[in-house]
């Protein structure tokens, strides 16, 4: 035998650049009467396919929590809800994602109003540089929700009270918002979302930033704001995940691989991805 | 930490383990006291019980540990609430050879009487539903656990075959009601014995497929 034969090439060695099949989604992706619906999600930025088929059911008043690596595409597939991809000039977004009966990504489609319907908050706080009372009106008067100060007044007054923020910052709203602790940063984003009337709420990571005390304030809040809104939350902390959803989505290399109730996937997931990912073995 | 996590979780599974080897050995010593009416026997299983007591509470206090500081999840979280139940069976089960102990104490020191009922057949079948429970959770048999579950049911029968047997015994020799209530107690604490050693079969099957057949028909 040839004892050069025993060695394999290297080409061969190297890794296929891309899996070529997208793995079945385990458990239960759709639900009754959905809020949300997407079918066939792909992403592409340029030539990396970053989100594999994803179809997945976003309920009404849940929260949906997206977990996975970094890198799995579960910010990615946030930012298409509300179409913030569309900043990125090489990404590519196909499929169908549904707002109630709204083809989100119809060309007729404007997506000034369609980022108010489905507002998001950002990992860390950016409160505009103005005062606090501008912060919320800001999108509200740009919308055209309001017609003069008494109706500003009061979008800003039950924004706040429904952030959990009024009581520390009603003898203040003229101070700027960038004067405020972190924690009360991300309540003044989260009350300048509900300000312009979402439906749903997109929070990619947005407790990463803060001290735990803080965290518990925006996990409370998140709860309560479950009555009203659709939440979906991107975490790397599995806690928090657990804490504040009802339905937990795992992603694995742009695939949607296990989507549950959150007390099945924590206490006995599906898929043994999931379960190496959230008792830490790999990730 | 997830390694240094495993690395506990290892460590609870020996302690388990080392709990259920003492424990089986207490059930063996109580299957030959009762067998052979020895007293010196079932002394020192009464005497050594607080050796499975501490073990049982250290035990725990680890687990408590692990949660509190680690906060498991999936199967690791499904092993400690087992490992946590499974502990509390395992130190049952020496308190039920305590009260076997404590009964052959007593019948060892009257007069035998013959063909009442015999025990052996009975706390050899718990015996080996110990064993098979630990070596379902050894390794993670699932088929063995279900077993231990079925053997139960002839536990139970033989608990009322002695029932039977013991009432008549009782009808025929009424001077002997003392004696004979202990044998009866015996066969009770046997099928209590089983009970738990279908606890832990239970334990294994919910850790292995995460599902709680506790009260189901099987």
């Amino acid at each position: 035998m040839d004892p050069k034969a025993e060695k394999p090439k290297k080409a061969a060695m190297k890794p296929p650049e891309q899996q070529t099949e997208v793995p079945a989604t385990v458990g239960e992706p759709f639900v009754e009467q959905p809020r949300m619906v997407c079918r066939d999600v792909n992403v592409y930025y340029g030539d990396k396919h970053a989100i594999r088929e994803v179809s997945l059911d976003i309920g009404r008043n849940e929260v949906i929590a997206m977990i996975g690596p970094s890198g799995c595409g579960k910010s990615t597939f946030l930012r298409c809800l509300n179409r913030m991809n569309d900043t990125i000039d090489i990404c590519r977004v196909t499929g169908t994602i549904l707002l109630d009966d709204l083809n989100i990504y119809d060309k007729h489609v404007d997506v000034v109003p369609l980022r108010a319907q489905v507002g998001i908050v950002f990992q860390k706080p950016n409160p505009f540089p103005k005062s606090i009372y501008d912060n919320i009106a800001y999108g509200p008067r740009i919308h055209g929700l309001v017609r003069n100060k008494a109706e500003t007044d009061e979008v800003v007054e039950t924004s706040l009270i429904k952030a959990g923020l009024w009581e520390e910052v009603k003898d203040r709203l003229d101070n700027p918002g960038t004067g405020l602790s972190g924690g009360q940063q991300q309540r003044l984003c989260i009350a300048r979302t509900i300000a312009v009337g979402p439906e749903v709420i997109l929070m990619d990571e947005p407790c990463s930033a803060l001290d735990p005390i803080a965290t518990s304030k925006i996990e409370d809040l998140i709860d309560e704001l479950r009555q009203q809104y659709t939440i979906v939350i991107v975490t790397h902390s599995m806690q928090q995940a657990s804490r504040v959803s009802q339905r937990t989505a795992y992603f694995h290399l742009g695939d949607l691989i296990e989507v549950g109730k959150t007390p099945q996937i924590f206490t006995n997931p599906r898929h043994q991805l999931t379960q190496d990912y959230i008792t830490g073995r790999f990730g | 930490m997830a390694r240094y996590l495993i690395r506990e979780l290892d460590k609870i599974k020996k302690k388990i383990l080392s709990l259920g080897t003492l424990v089986e050995e207490r059930v063996r010593m109580t299957t030959a006291a009762v067998d052979n009416r020895d007293a010196s026997i079932a002394q020192k299983i009464i005497d050594t019980d607080w050796e499975i007591d501490e073990m049982e509470v250290d035990v725990e206090e680890e687990c408590l540990k692990i949660l509190a500081l680690h906060q498991p999840v999936a199967v690791d979280l499904r092993f400690l609430v087992a490992a946590i139940k499974i502990n509390n069976d395992l130190e049952r089960i020496g308190d039920q050879a305590v009260n076997i102990a404590q009964r052959v104490m007593i019948i060892s020191k009257q007069p035998e009487m013959n063909f009442v009922f015999d025990y052996a057949p009975m706390a050899e079948k718990a015996e080996a539903m110990l064993q098979m429970s630990l070596d379902a959770l050894v390794n993670v048999d699932v088929d063995l656990a279900f077993k231990v579950i079925t053997m139960d049911d002839e536990v139970d029968e033989m608990k009322t075959k002695a029932y039977d047997r013991i009432k008549t015994a009782i009808k025929e020799n009424p001077q002997r009601v003392g004696y004979l209530i202990n044998l009866l107690l015996i066969s009770r604490h046997l099928e209590r014995l089983a009970d738990h050693t279908t606890n832990i079969a239970e334990e294994v099957i919910y850790l292995i497929e995460g599902e709680i057949v506790r009260h189901n028909n099987y």
